[in-house]
């Protein structure tokens, strides 16, 4: 073989500047991004990646039994890692570098463990192949050329393996071959009685295979969705750490451009997103948007967004301007404005995807940039946004109203020093007819609990949430710097909400803004005051079968999801009904991210979807714990005509029945 | 040439409320808001600047405070704006107030030739509808109201073409220019300011012409200079609304048939 060492050498030095050349090129195209703190708090990070990136917890789960292949292929990728080194460094430094080197025990030990390895990965490529060619999953593109190429090169691989192992054992130059079952079998069965010369030979050409593939495989990584061999484990890694991942504020600054118009306006992590996505389809497949015919598919986001970066990398690289759009063009890496309008920020797609993508802020940031810096957005949403500018509600009431909620009741007042809650009724708890039905059953709950509470009355102020979602984050920021203000001038400290939505923004996005509250759901403290004892339930609701559902800014959002299933069988004797997506994988009513003020004309409906999964179990009740639920669930009803069998009731309304 | 635009800030009136003793608008704490009829007014004097590249100024008559709706104009696009505010306006009728703003008109005119004054039908606080047309006589302008549409613009002759809506019909006319042109909402949806053009309006310094520029006699401007007085502000009394049904009828067909066989009944509808 020595004769073959330049030529080897040559090979490889060229496949590895080319290999190098290529992640330079495309690593260097995510640091056009914006600065993003994703090192701190290294030790929570690494437990992340080990959990994730080498347990596969995301890739391995019930709803994708096909994930257990990939943590196969991901397992026998790193082990072949160690014998695919060797085998390299074997071919430059025949003389020096080789397994047989090792003492005996080790040597004989990764012989076995290469040899089974190899044969556990060819099995996973068979697998693999022939899921995509007989049961093509419907969610990902499960036919693409770059797929069946990299299955061959990972197959070749292996066969060259055994071919080259084989051989030798049947030439006898295998010390470990009683240590290799598969190429012993190989070389004792299927080569038994070769003539030598053409078993030198086959080693020889076998070597050739395996090392031209190996080559092969490595210089096509960059090029393809593969890609995410080398970047999905520092991803897990850099994930966003918080629970909740909300989105930055904005810097409001003379001569700032705000949100993202243009793919380097992404902070870097985005950028180094796309080019971990794996195109497995996790996300689609759980998109409420995709699933109900709208434009909006979370993985061709992401995919456009790396097309573009792609497509543009080089002008940006030298400061020109792009000559792609990234919002509003109609080609590939170019994001049509209707797709960013289609999300319900249900965060669905980030609960499930293996690498921890964040679909949603960048949906956010484009959204920001197409209102704060074209004011280009659904026409409907300029009557919201006036009307959350002017009176602070979405539907443009009044705001002398907000403390009227029935004819005969008005707010009791949080009174500074001598109140301990604000109850933050939040708008459809203070303006919707039938949401008020929840806000005086959360007030009696509170009432029997014996809690101290007030609200704000006509001079609470909304929130936000719808705002800062659909990327109105100037006015956002008014209003949260004007609630956290009039928080700290009242001296509110404990807060409990209704609404998720309320819950969510003044927990989890106020912190930017200085809020400082211990902010509870209503559920949260009606448990813990049956915990103590203050809360009772003398009586058992009589609602039928209930199911459940999941609202996502309490479940996703907030991992709430024991508490309302525990006090729904407090207040009934029996636990929920589960719909067959419930818990993280729940599926929205079609409501977040503003959604709840738009049109819905593309597809069908997302409520609808959830209404007939829900009535596949053949509720009397179905139960929520949102406002905007409870109107998407109620409408649903509505309009498959079964209103008058099936009703919809907010959780505190079944604890009021049973406080009785 | 200039397109004038006048906008008015005007209170939040859905919010406004009257005292029953005194007679008098409640008007503290509450929001002021653009004159709706006017937003409109703006948003069509935008348009046609992005599409003859006309140059916007927009003027208001008011205290102080109503820079706030003249920062608006800036931020949603127009070139310049100008408040009119001494205390010698204040108080001032729909005939002191068109005065103020033809003479203030007339200034501009100094400068650059004027093709048209656009403003808003009327004022949701005062709702006479007669500003507009009190301009185009002081200034000897043609005046075009209720127009929903604005069809044709010919710069060369000066000559403009537009539709009026009226009761049960609709009038195509042509006139020369300039013109007064009061508009109905239907005409437009207004803009939402970018960011940046907010951000830029924040920090404008708001040009205002007091008397001591305009110059006008006092006792042409303000209360001083208005024909009529306010004697009483009143809400007529009102039969209680009735709730049909109420909660007794979940069902909304119901609920519809109900309230047509109320309607019928008091002959407010017929069923043929």
């Amino acid at each position: 073989m020595s004769a073959q060492i330049p030529f080897f050498t040559t090979l490889f030095a060229v496949a590895a500047v080319f290999f190098l050349w290529s992640c330079y090129l495309r690593f260097s195209l995510v640091l056009l991004g914006k600065p993003d703190d994703r090192f701190s708090n290294f030790s929570r990070r690494f437990a992340n990646m080990l959990l994730y990136a080498f347990g596969q917890k995301r890739v391995v789960t019930r709803s994708y039994p096909f994930g257990l292949n990939h943590s196969v292929f991901f397992w026998c990728f790193l082990i072949l890692l160690i014998a695919n080194t060797e085998f390299l460094l074997h071919g430059l430094f025949p003389g020096y570098i080789s397994l047989s080197h090792l003492p005996e025990g080790l040597y004989f030990a990764l012989a076995l463990v290469f040899d089974i390895v190899s044969f556990v990965a060819l099995l996973a490529v068979v697998i693999a192949l022939s899921r995509r060619w007989f049961y093509p999953p419907e969610y990902i593109d499960a036919r693409s050329v770059d797929a069946f190429v990299i299955l061959g090169l990972v197959a070749t691989l292996m066969l060259a393996f055994f071919g080259m192992h084989g051989s030798e054992i049947a030439l006898g130059s295998e010390g470990a071959a009683a240590f290799m079952p598969v190429s012993n079998f190989v070389g004792s069965f299927i080569l038994a009685g070769a003539p030598v010369n053409m078993l030198v030979a086959m080693v020889t050409v076998f070597f050739w295979i395996h090392a031209v593939t190996l080559l092969l495989f490595l210089d096509y990584l960059p090029y393809s969705k593969h890609m995410h061999i080398l970047t999905a484990i520092p991803n897990c890694f850099f994930r966003s750490i918080e629970k909740i991942n909300t989105q930055l504020p904005e810097e409001f600054k003379k001569g700032n451009s705000y949100g993202v118009g243009q793919v380097d306006q992404f902070r870097w992590k985005d950028l180094f997103d796309s080019m971990s996505c794996t195109e497995c389809g996790r996300c689609s497949d759980n998109c409420p948007a995709t699933l109900t015919g709208k434009a909006l598919n979370p993985r061709l986001l992401i995919h456009d967004i790396k097309m573009n970066l792609l497509h543009n990398g080089k002008l940006l690289k030298s400061g020109r301007a792009p000559d792609l759009p990234l919002i509003g063009g109609l080609k590939e890496g170019s994001i049509a404005d209707d797709v960013l309008w289609a999300c319900t920020t249900c965060g669905a797609c980030m609960e499930v995807c293996p690498v921890f993508i964040e679909h949603v802020p960048k949906i956010v940031y484009m959204r920001r940039h197409q209102v704060e810096m074209k004011a280009k957005f659904p026409e409907e949403l300029l009557t919201l946004f006036d009307n959350m500018e002017n009176r602070s509600n979405p539907w443009g009431i009044i705001p002398a109203e907000r403390g009227r909620w029935t004819s005969e009741t008005v707010a009791p007042l949080f009174e500074k020093d001598k109140t301990e809650f604000l109850f933050f009724v939040g708008c459809a708890g203070a303006f919707d007819t039938r949401n008020k039905r929840n806000t005086l059953a959360i007030t009696r709950i509170l009432d029997k609990g014996g809690v101290s509470w007030g609200a704000l009355g006509k001079d609470e102020q909304c929130c936000g949430d719808s705002l800062r979602r659909l990327g109105n984050e100037f006015v956002f920021a008014q209003m949260a710097k004007q609630n956290v203000k009039a928080f700290k001038d009242m001296g509110v400290r404990k807060v409990i909400t209704q609404c998720p939505h309320c819950y969510n923004t003044l927990k989890n996005d106020y912190r930017q803004f200085g809020g400082e509250l211990e902010v509870l759901h209503y559920t949260e403290l009606a448990l813990q005051l049956v915990e103590s004892g203050k809360l009772a339930f003398k009586n058992k609701a009589e609602l039928g079968k209930v199911v459940f559902h999941d609202s996502c800014y309490l479940g996703r959002y907030n991992s709430i999801y024991k508490t309302p299933r525990e006090l729904i069988e407090l207040a009934t004797g029996h636990s929920p009904l589960e719909m067959e997506r419930a818990f993280e994988r729940s599926f929205c009513c079609g409501a977040g991210g503003g959604r709840m003020w738009m049109e819905e004309s593309a597809g069908n409906r997302v409520n609808l979807e959830r209404v007939k999964e829900a009535l596949k179990r053949q509720p009397d009740t179905i139960c929520v714990c949102c406002p905007y639920c409870v109107t998407m669930m109620e409408d649903g009803l509505m309009d498959l005509k079964v209103s008058d069998q099936v009703k919809v009731l907010e959780l505190s309304e079944i604890i009021e029945t049973a406080l009785k | 040439m200039l397109i004038i635009t006048c906008i008015k800030q005007v209170p939040d009136t859905t919010q406004v409320k009257i005292d029953a003793v005194t007679g008098t608008l409640i008007r503290e704490g509450v929001p002021s808001i653009i004159n709706p009829f006017d937003a409109h007014a703006l948003e069509e004097s935008l348009r046609l600047k992005d599409e003859y590249g006309f140059k916007v100024v927009a003027i208001s008559m008011g205290p102080p405070s109503a820079e706030m709706t003249l920062r608006r104009a800036l931020a949603l696009g127009a070139d310049d704006v100008i408040l009119l505010s001494d205390r010698a306006f204040g108080g001032a009728d729909t005939l002191a107030t068109s005065m103020l703003l033809s003479e203030a008109i007339k200034r501009l005119s100094v400068h650059e030739e004027i093709a048209m004054v656009i403003c808003g039908k009327q004022t949701i606080d005062g709702d006479t509808a007669q500003v507009g047309p009190g301009i185009a006589t002081r200034l000897k302008y043609t005046q075009l109201t209720s127009v929903d549409r604005i069809e044709n613009i010919d710069i060369q002759s000066r000559r403009i073409t537009v539709r009026c809506k009226f009761e049960g019909r609709y009038e195509i006319l042509e006139s020369s220019l300039p013109a007064m042109i009061a508009v109905l909402r239907e005409i437009n949806r207004p803009r939402y300011p970018t960011v940046p053009m907010r951000m830029m309006s924040q920090e404008a310094v708001i040009k205002t012409w007091d008397n001591k520029i305009m110059r006008l006699n006092e006792n042409t401007v303000g209360l001083k200079g208005s024909a009529t007085a306010v004697k009483r502000i009143f809400s007529p009394d009102r039969a209680m609304g009735q709730i049909l049904g109420g909660d007794e009828i979940s069902n909304p067909d119901d609920a519809a048939r109900m309230l047509i066989d109320k309607l019928v009944s008091k002959n407010l509808l017929s069923l043929q």
